[in-house]
């Protein structure tokens, strides 16, 4: 009884949880967001383009596109970060006199989400039906045009699952910018948790701080699985016998 | 159905190989205004590739391309294609998009015609097909041969010279292939020049002015109908038609 007892005081200790509460919701929520949102907005247009590149007909972007997401997809999270938000600290200083490293911390999240996203993308762009791409072009669309108005917005609407799969991913992913040593201000969920439970040397803050991620994630997982199955099937009616012929009066000619 | 400001189409020697497959070997067809040519064939001879590259979806080796005697070849082929409309064996109707939106983005992006009015030209060409109750369904809830009116309509808007149609009818149940063959009837009657990829015989027998007939890459025979399928002067179209007929 006492091991468990010692248990229930490590993780759930309420006095010390509610007391970080103000603290997490106030400043660990927004700039968990702050850092997630941007970093998935940036990272969809960054991937976007990638994916574009992959799927080019010339060499030459469709290589940068390879290496790209073969470096940053296959680094982990915390080296990207540590080598992006320290290692280009100096340049941006030197740039524009600030030593703030969130920027920093957004590009690196940033950088690695474009791969990933690009990878979306790229295999849901080329799932779509190659008739589509020869049908627009067949009406007088341009490549380009045909890749904005039918193919690209096809092939996005497929892999709307992985796409939110992956914010989901960032939403976590973001807890390691703590790394780069932020103002108080600026901290995120898990630094809160973090910093109080080292605090206290009681884990609980952590255990508040990753209920917190839970409520975040735990409605996104079922929204992908909603859209995802909303996807497959639809809300279709039921498909309707073909009208009478057109026109009439040529029959006979068949 | 009205009349069309159709025009003459001619492919000349018109070459083409995929690496060491020589798909086309120096075809020649001619489609005289307002009529209509049929191309067959057992598959695998180069009909469908022959319509890419007389639109120019593939670009020939060799050989010209004339629209109402003037060759298209150095023309910008986003530009031609807007001239030649194409019925896909397998629709390709845009599955994103509702059946009059489908109909009309050619209208709004190329023609740069304004949202409502697009949308009123659209509806017009849907009444042609005999579809517009179905304007705001999506394509996967069309049967097959409403999908394929749809795609006929689509390629209608844009008020082509010449229409191309490549096996429109074959993914197509038995039931639902008389609409869509008595509506590319209809087309021809009212004018349309039409090149009809096509294996429905009776099609081509009754309604077209022409029939090529093409094996491996090359147009073995060309004629009227009644010469072609009362008299085939080689054996290769007399096997061929004894498969199919």
């Amino acid at each position: 009884m006492d091991a468990f007892q010692q248990l229930l005081r490590t993780f759930f200790d309420w006095k010390a949880m509610g007391a970080i509460v103000p603290n997490l919701l106030t400043v660990g929520l927004p700039n968990t967001l702050i850092l997630a949102v941007s970093s998935g907005i940036l990272g969809t247009v960054l991937g976007l383009a990638l994916a574009m590149m992959g799927i080019s007909r010339h060499p030459v972007p469709r290589w940068i596109s390879r290496v790209y997401t073969d470096v940053f997809r296959g680094l982990p999270a915390i080296l990207t970060i540590l080598l992006i938000g320290i290692g280009f600290g100096p340049v941006v200083r030197q740039l524009t006199g600030s030593t703030n490293p969130y920027p920093l911390g957004i590009a690196a999240l940033t950088l690695m989400a474009a791969a990933y996203i690009g990878e979306i993308f790229r295999s849901g762009i080329q799932s779509v039906d190659k008739g589509q791409l020869e049908a627009s072009r067949a009406l007088g669309f341009g490549y380009g045009a045909s890749m904005q108005l039918v193919v690209v917005p096809q092939g996005i609407r497929r892999v709307l699952p992985a796409l939110v799969n992956q914010f989901i991913a960032l939403i976590k992913d973001s807890s390691l910018v703590y790394l780069l040593g932020l103002l108080s201000s600026q901290r995120e969920i898990f630094r809160i948790g973090n910093d109080a439970a080292s605090n206290s040397g009681n884990l609980s803050p952590l255990v508040a701080a990753g209920l917190l991620y839970l409520v975040l994630t735990v409605p996104l997982t079922h929204f992908v699985n909603f859209i995802d199955h909303r996807l497959r099937t639809g809300r279709q009616e039921k498909k309707q016998p073909d009208d009478a012929a057109a026109t009439i009066g040529t029959e006979h000619l068949l | 159905m009205s009349e069309f400001s159709s025009g003459s189409l001619t492919g000349k020697n018109l070459h083409l190989s995929f690496g060491s497959n020589h798909v086309l070997r120096g075809i020649d067809l001619h489609v005289e205004k307002g009529t209509t040519a049929s191309v067959i064939g057992p598959s695998g001879s180069g009909k469908s590739t022959l319509l890419r590259v007389m639109n120019r979806l593939i670009e020939p080796d060799q050989g010209d391309i004339l629209l109402d005697g003037k060759s298209v070849l150095k023309d910008n082929p986003d530009q031609l294609r807007q001239r030649i409309g194409m019925v896909f064996q397998q629709f390709n109707l845009f599955p994103h998009k509702t059946v009059v939106e489908n109909v009309a983005l050619a209208l709004r992006k190329l023609r740069k015609l304004p949202k409502d009015q697009a949308r009123a030209q659209a509806l017009e060409q849907l009444d042609l097909v005999g579809l517009r109750h179905k304007a705001d369904a999506r394509p996967a809830n069309l049967s097959g041969g409403q999908q394929q009116r749809v795609a006929i309509a689509r390629a209608l808007a844009m008020q082509p010279e010449v229409m191309f149609f490549d096996e429109a009818t074959s993914a197509l149940d038995p039931e639902l292939v008389k609409g869509v063959l008595s509506l590319m009837a209809d087309l021809a009657k009212a004018g349309m020049t039409m090149v009809v990829v096509t294996h429905e015989m009776n099609f081509c027998r009754n309604v077209s002015d022409t029939v090529t007939f093409m094996d491996v890459g090359r147009v073995v025979e060309t004629g009227s109908p009644e010469k072609l399928f009362s008299d085939p002067g080689t054996d290769r179209l007399r096997s061929f038609l004894s498969d199919v007929l």
